[in-house]
């Protein structure tokens, strides 16, 4: 039996497969499905307290509307006891998911202020969460804040998370760091113990019809790989204690194989199983013991970072981005003349 | 005995936290000011809290108070413990009932919040009137005085009526007691065992109703005994003195607090006596107290139970040293010999004094009329004269009969207690925040805490007054305040609208809201303000709570900002000690709604003290200008003599004289109280608008309007007037359009600009229609608006009235109402006025739309140039269908008779003209003025004849010109309370048009639950969510194939609306028509009130349709306007708090009934489209060929 056992964030994990954020990791019964198939571990949907807030004001707001407005009606509506709000119902699944999977849940987090980030991962980490994903994303439209400034703020709430809490704490980030190597590893000094490669976002449409702007996040495809299979095979013999997951674009046994080799520790996917449903896992799976027996690799752990950068046959291929080389890898392409 | 809790609590919770625990059955129904009880009670069941003996009592919502009071009979008459809780018109719905409870001798509670009966005119507030109307009933009647009493004589009620068996009507005084909040001691269970009985309890359940030992109640009675049987019961009216006596004596020894049936306060060798009852007995005991200071024999005697009246034991109570006596009812008998307790009284001491002392009458207090000291001293005085009026009034100026007494306004009391004066805005969370400050004090101090609330009778932009006091001793003090030591002003609008200082006692403290700083404030101050801060040597301090509230998120809602500066400056409590418990009551209030509400607060309270400081007055005030009114030139004399005093808050000096005898005030008079609440208001970009109309039929308050002209009427027009061209084939070509917002007028809801559907090619984000601040751009617009006034009104047969912008070109004819911001019950009314205002006659049942339509101070229902508009009146809640089609049986007959005249004369006559004035009458526009032309010609005819019918004639020649009758109301009327008489008129076949705005609760007394409320929503009455379907009115009422019936929801279909509101006034037999209207009982964003109707249809949550009948062989009545659903109705259903907050509570029940509601939508939609393929035509007469029950089919 080829041995598929990995480690992340310290964790034990059965399957390097790993389930990230979606509405298959919201309900207990896709959990289930889930981990029937055969995922290593579930990340749960991210917590988001802004959600949380607005759905708190939201209510105070409308049930404050009609109070003091006249004599006849000291309020409008009858006040009860809300005790399956957002963070309650999070708190809950979480709650479950720890009691019932039998694999580690690890709670995603994105908080809008810095009270916010260690109150809910304490809650999540009290909840029964095996591991804090911090889902950090930050769209830095202020011009006058700077990049450092920016990445300091990520810096300083990686310290106060890691500090409030006793579970590991990875970082889900986004790519758009000027020098990411750099800034990886201050967030792993900075008491991070995994990397999750990358965050995709909601990018902004326009109905051509309304002219309104309408966020929208399409699915990923394999393509959606390249860019943090670049990163995970850079960073990996950078940071040979931390963990590194590999999310977006992963759809098929090849891709997994892929994230493994260039040194992910787990191999995170979302949109395949959203198109395939949860047993999509077991075929994943099948194609990667496929993969490690038809190679002969004893192990995920004999696999995992063997085309990484410091052990790829072109180290170099990681690091160029030239178009000439891309293009003429075309089946016939030709480069500019 | 245990040790005593203290609560803060008003008369209501005092009264049903006793009522609860005593009760099995509470039988409910909203009516102000006794609903709180009713909610409370509910409130109580739904959270699982028991009564006396470990069960849930079953609170149990009728459809109207005699539905509660009927089930209430059935209740204690099968041996359960039933009560219920009411008011005013709710206690006359009662009385029949009452009679046969009182008759059968069985124990029931009835706790009444004291209110005005509506005669002359509705009044929500406190008086006598109703408990008086039912001192016939037989039932027992307590009179509390206070919130404690309240509290204490609730047990007295429960415990009397168990063991005298006679039904017992437990009364305080709406409002002053029942929505006054007191420091008061909490009896415990341990109290209320002490003094029911299970004995009691036990005779009254052996009497039960049961086929186990059967009984026949309730029998007819023939006159060989019917009259024994009424004297059969004497005996029992005769314990209940005794009874009531020995309960007070047990009461007392438990509590400390002693109560007699009457207790005297004063001299004990008075010589002059006032009697009373209810809670005008805080301000005369403060009265007596300080006129014995100096020396004067004075007392009160303080009656509570006035049935059976206890004539002994006044006599035995008052001092015999009495010569005299004025005794005050709060009410008004108009004919009898006196009023109730005055003859009460003078027959009591006729049977029980030797020497009987002088005994006069004074009324006071009527509709919550303050009643002072400074009133109580007066009628001392009177009984001082030589020859003290027999009957008087005080608190009013009577100048018509000269009945009123003189008071000394200069008559004070002095107190230990520390008096504030709140001045906010409803929407600021002000009153929220002084309840809260009340409970602190007096529930974490030793001071004893009062606390009385004002409250303006608009809904959007009112104002609130709160009034509190604190001190070292009991606060009997019934009244406003008007010495205040510190006056707080939320709001720096309110200083030019209010007299805020002119209660503030010299020396006071004034905090003031104000985004000026300390040293910039003074100059924006008004000069009338300046001038009293520095008479009264007052000081001042500012904070800016808008900027603070905004900074920590807390948007408009300054009361935890301004909370901690009114304890720093009163010094009522440590400030440390003060920040602690605010905090504290934040958390308590606010956690379970999220912690991010309780951390701003939080923020918030921290921030406050650092941002307040105070303002160095300057020694010499500046010259006061002489305030001039801004009133138009035109104005009638009225609304200078007494609608301006009445917006100045000076109504309460208004003579007699002012007021007219029937309580009929002129229409339109809503236009001249310029309120300027709005902070944003919509400008117009003419370069956009496509003329559509939308944003004038969605407008709330009819403050955004479209007029079409020639280009000769711009002559004149002030600077920035804007218009474009208007493209209409039936209008000369160059005519312009210009939509106009009334600047003063406009509350800033914001409907108008989320409607308008142009938008800039250039910038997506800039609408037609656009908010800007209101500072900035008012000034500039009233004169545009006043330009804009003055242009001649479109001539009504040159547009047509069957399109949405057409008949958006029409006046508004209902202007500037008391309605909410973003109500979407107005904009119906609104576009109706349009339509058919110059010929309406409006029944309009009680409700949100009687209120904001006809709350004084002033009448948004108006009138055009030619002073022909809406003529409306309110009768009741329950008859309002009745009433309608009244009013239509009286038009019917005069146009008979009118007929009648018209063909004696006819030969005499052009035939022409007789032709046009005796035709069948439509509605339509150019019908109506063919016939108004005609009635000219007729009375040209007819000037100059003598003989009697052509002098009826041109008397009465309006007759000929039928108005359209309107029957308007809310979903508590149509559906509930008034559904016996709406189906009854329905049945009638008549000419009436019902429309009924229905918010699906009762939205006037605070969103309670009615059966046009939706499955799955939460309500007051329904807190667990309604389990039941909503009513389908529309399906029942085209059961009866004559009625026109139409569903409409203006936000969602515009054309629809308009086309069903032409099509019902057009059917000359009934019509319903039921409007969709968007609440703030519904949990919305306000704003989007008329866009969010959209997924209401789009779901099938409200599917549009019309049935109209025909006698057509082979008609489809049905006409379904919407399609079918394509969006599930859990999507709209999540965008509104009534039901999303169920989720929040019990999901596993929401996620029921929201499958249930989808199956309610599934089922009913399925039904529609079957039905839109029925055939049905009326019955046809064979003999007449006309249609059965209606003369005609609409065209």
């Amino acid at each position: 039996m080829t041995q598929l056992t990995t480690h992340y964030l310290g964790l034990e994990l059965k399957s390097p497969i790993v389930a990230s954020p979606s509405p298959l990791t919201s309900e207990l019964s896709t959990l289930l499905r889930l981990v029937e198939a055969g995922v290593g571990a579930v990340v749960l949907p991210s917590l988001f307290e802004e959600d949380v807030e607005s759905e708190s004001w939201s209510l105070h707001d409308r049930l404050e509307a009609g109070t003091g407005l006249t004599p006849e009606a000291s309020n409008f509506l009858p006040d009860l006891d809300y005790g399956h709000l957002l963070a309650d119902r999070h708190l809950r699944l979480v709650e479950r998911a720890s009691q019932r999977l039998g694999v580690p849940v690890i709670a995603s987090l994105n908080g809008n202020s810095a009270g916010g980030w260690v109150h809910y991962a304490q809650q999540l980490v009290a909840a029964g969460a095996d591991a804090i994903e911090l889902n950090m994303y930050d769209v830095a439209i202020d011009p006058k804040q700077t990049a450092a400034e920016v990445e300091g703020g990520y810096l300083a709430l990686v310290r106060e998370v890691r500090a409030a809490v006793d579970v590991p704490v990875a970082l889900k980030v986004g790519p758009h760091f000027t020098s990411f190597a750099n800034f990886a590893l201050e967030l792993v000094a900075a008491g991070a113990d995994g990397l999750v490669l990358f965050n995709r976002f909601y990018q902004p449409d326009l109905d051509i019809e309304t002219r309104d702007v309408t966020p929208r996040l399409t699915l990923s495809t394999s393509v959606d790989l390249r860019l943090p299979l670049r990163w995970i095979a850079l960073l990996h013999p950078l940071l040979p204690k931390t963990s590194l997951a590999l999310t977006s674009g992963v759809h098929s046994g090849a891709d997994v194989v892929k994230a493994l080799l260039a040194g992910a520790d787990v191999v995170m996917t979302t949109s395949a199983l959203l198109r395939e449903g949860p047993e999509y896992v077991s075929a994943l799976t099948e194609s990667l013991i496929a993969y490690l027996t038809e190679h002969e690799y004893e192990s995920v752990a004999q696999l995992r970072g063997s085309a990484a950068h410091d052990a790829a046959t072109d180290p170099r291929a990681y690091e160029r981005a030239q178009y000439i080389k891309v293009l003429s890898s075309w089946p016939g392409g030709h480069g500019p003349h | 005995m245990s040790e005593r809790v203290w609560a803060c609590v008003d008369g209501n919770e005092a009264a049903a936290r006793v009522a609860h625990r005593l009760s099995d059955v509470c039988a409910i129904y909203p009516i102000t000011p006794a609903s709180n009880m009713g909610e409370l009670a509910d409130a109580y069941s739904a959270a699982g809290r028991t009564n006396l003996w470990g069960v849930v009592p079953a609170v149990v919502e009728f459809q109207s108070e005699a539905g509660a009071a009927g089930a209430l009979h059935g209740a204690v008459t099968t041996g359960a413990l039933g009560t219920t809780f009411t008011a005013s018109q709710g206690l006359l719905l009662m009385l029949p009932v009452m009679y046969k409870i009182a008759g059968e001798l069985t124990p029931a509670v009835i706790h009444v919040a004291a209110r005005a009966l509506a005669t002359h005119a509705l009044s929500i507030f406190g008086d006598h009137s109703d408990v008086m109307s039912a001192r016939g009933t037989g039932w027992v009647m307590l009179s509390a005085a206070s919130v404690q009493e309240a509290h204490d004589f609730a047990l007295i009620s429960h415990a009397a009526t168990l063991r005298s068996r006679v039904p017992v009507m437990h009364f305080f005084d709406g409002f002053r007691t029942s929505h006054e909040v007191d420091k008061i001691s909490l009896l415990d269970d341990d109290d209320l065992r002490a003094l029911i009985r299970e004995s009691d309890i036990a005779a009254h359940r052996a009497r039960r109703l049961s086929p186990e030992h059967p009984q026949i109640r309730g029998t007819a009675q023939n006159p060989d005994v019917f009259f024994q049987g009424r004297e059969a019961a004497n005996t029992y009216y005769d314990e209940v003195g005794g009874i009531v006596a020995r309960l007070f004596a047990d009461l007392g020894e438990r509590t400390g607090r002693n109560y007699g049936l009457v207790d005297y306060y004063g001299d004990p060798e008075a010589e002059r006596v006032i009697v009373l009852m209810g809670s005008g007995t805080g301000a005369a005991r403060e009265a007596v107290e300080v006129l014995r200071a100096t020396g004067e024999r004075v007392g009160v005697a303080v009656v509570r139970l006035y049935r059976p009246f206890p004539s002994a034991a006044l006599a035995a109570a008052l001092p015999a040293t009495v010569k005299r006596i004025a005794v005050l009812d709060r009410c008004k008998e108009p004919g009898a010999p006196a009023d109730p307790l005055h003859l009460d009284v003078l027959k009591a001491l006729s049977d029980h004094c030797a020497e009987v002392p002088v005994i006069v009458g004074g009324r006071y207090g009527l509709g919550s009329k303050e009643f002072t000291p400074a009133m109580v001293a007066a009628v001392f005085t009177e009984l001082q004269a030589d020859k003290p009026r027999r009957h008087f009034t005080i608190g009013i100026v009577d100048d018509v009969t000269g009945h009123s007494l003189t008071v000394d306004q200069e008559f004070a009391v002095p107190t230990n207690a520390v008096q504030a004066l709140f001045y906010g805005l409803g929407s600021d969370g002000t009153v929220g925040a002084n309840k809260t400050t009340i409970k602190l004090i007096g529930e974490h101090t030793d001071l004893w805490a009062q606390g009385y609330f004002v409250y303006d009778s608009r809904k959007s932009g009112a104002v609130t007054v709160s009034h509190l006091r604190f001190g070292p001793d009991p606060i009997d003090s019934t009244y406003l305040i008007t010495q205040a030591d510190f006056v707080a002003c939320h709001q720096f609008g309110l200083l030019e609208r209010l007299p805020v200082l002119e209660s503030a006692r010299p020396g006071a403290t004034l905090l003031l809201n104000s985004p000026y700083g300390a040293d910039e404030v003074w100059e924006q101050l008004p000069a009338n303000v300046q001038a009293q801060i520095v008479a009264k040597g007052v000081s001042v301090w500012v904070i800016d709570a808008n900027r603070v509230a905004k900074e920590v998120g807390l948007g408009s809602r300054i009361n935890t900002v301004m909370q901690p500066c009114f304890f720093a400056l009163s010094g009522v409590l440590p400030v440390a000690e003060a920040i602690d418990l605010i905090k504290e009551s934040v958390t308590a209030t606010y956690a379970k709604r999220g912690a991010s509400i309780v951390s701003r607060n939080h923020a918030a309270i921290d921030l406050a003290l650092a941002a307040m400081s105070q303002v160095v007055v300057p020694e010499m005030a500046p010259q006061v200008p002489v305030s001039v009114e801004a009133l138009p030139a035109h104005a009638p004399a009225f609304v200078r003599d007494v609608v301006v005093p009445l917006l100045r808050e000076a109504g309460d000096l208004l003579p007699v004289s002012a007021m007219p005898v029937d309580g009929s005030f002129p229409s339109g008079t809503a236009q001249y109280e310029k309120r300027a609440i709005a902070t944003e208001i919509p400008v117009w970009d003419p370069d956009l608008c496509i003329d559509c109309g939308k944003c004038v039929l969605a407008c709330p308050h009819s403050a955004i309007r479209m007029k079409v002209f020639g280009p000769e009427q711009l002559a004149g027009a002030p600077e920035g007037f804007l218009s474009k061209p208007y493209a209409s084939r039936d209008l000369p070509a160059g005519t312009l359009l210009s939509v106009q917002v009334a600047p003063d007028d406009c509350t800033g809801c914001g409907i108008c600009v989320d409607v308008c559907p142009a938008r800039s090619k250039e910038q997506v984000r800039h609408k037609s229609l656009d908010l800007a601040p209101a500072i900035g751009v008012r000034p500039a617009e009233r004169p545009r608006y006043d330009f804009f006034l003055a242009i001649p009104e479109v001539d009504r047969l040159a547009v047509r009235h069957d399109t949405v912008k057409g008949s958006q070109l029409l006046q508004p004819l209902f202007e500037f109402s008391g309605a909410c911001s973003g109500c979407g019950e107005t904009p119906y009314l609104s576009l109706l006025t349009r339509l058919f205002g110059d010929r309406m006659l409006v029944a309009n049942a009680t409700g949100c739309s009687s209120i904001y339509g006809a709350n004084l101070p002033t009448t948004p229902w108006s009138k055009n140039a030619a002073g022909r508009g809406p003529a409306w009146s309110n009768s009741l809640f329950e008859d309002n269908a009745e009433f309608g089609l009244g009013m239509r049986l009286a038009v019917e007959h005069r146009w008979t008779v009118a007929q009648q005249r018209l063909a004696t004369l006819a030969s005499t006559l052009d035939p022409e003209l007789v032709a046009v004035l005796s035709a069948e009458p439509a509605t339509d526009e150019a019908d109506v003025a063919r016939r108004r032309v005609a009635v000219e010609s007729l009375k040209m005819a007819l000037a100059g004849r003598d003989d009697p019918i052509s002098t009826s004639l041109i008397a009465d020649s309006d007759d000929l010109t039928p108005p359209s009758v309107w029957i308007v109301g809310g979903d508590g009327w149509a559906y509930d309370i008034g559904f016996g008489g709406l189906d009854h008129v329905l049945a009638s076949g008549r000419n009436v048009n019902v429309l009924v705005l229905d918010t699906e609760v009762y939205s006037n007394t605070g969103g309670q639950a009615s059966k046009a409320t939706p499955r799955g929503a939460a309500a007051k009455f329904a807190t667990s969510g309604k389990g039941t379907a909503k009513k389908d009115l529309g399906l029942l009422a085209q059961a009866y194939g004559d009625v026109y019936v139409a569903q409409i929801a203006i936000g969602a279909n515009e054309m629809q609306t308009v086309r069903a509101l032409q099509e019902a006034a057009a059917w000359p037999g009934p019509s319903l028509v039921i409007a969709y209207s968007t609440c703030i009982a519904h949990g919305i964003e306000m704003s989007t009130s008329m866009s969010h109707q959209r997924s209401a249809v789009a779901s099938g949550y409200w599917p549009l349709y019309r049935v109209h009948p025909s006698p057509e062989p082979g008609t489809h009545p049905v006409s379904l306007d919407s399609k079918a659903p394509s969006i599930p109705v859990r999507e709209f259903m999540a965008a509104e708090t009534r039901f999303s907050m169920l989720a929040a509570s019990d999901p596993e029940r929401a996620e029921h009934l929201g499958q249930l509601a989808q199956a309610d939508v599934n089922e009913r939609w399925h039904y529609l489209t079957q039905l839109a393929g029925v055939e049905r035509s009326m019955a046809v007469d064979p003999e007449t060929s006309e249609a059965l029950t209606t003369p005609e089919a609409a065209s």
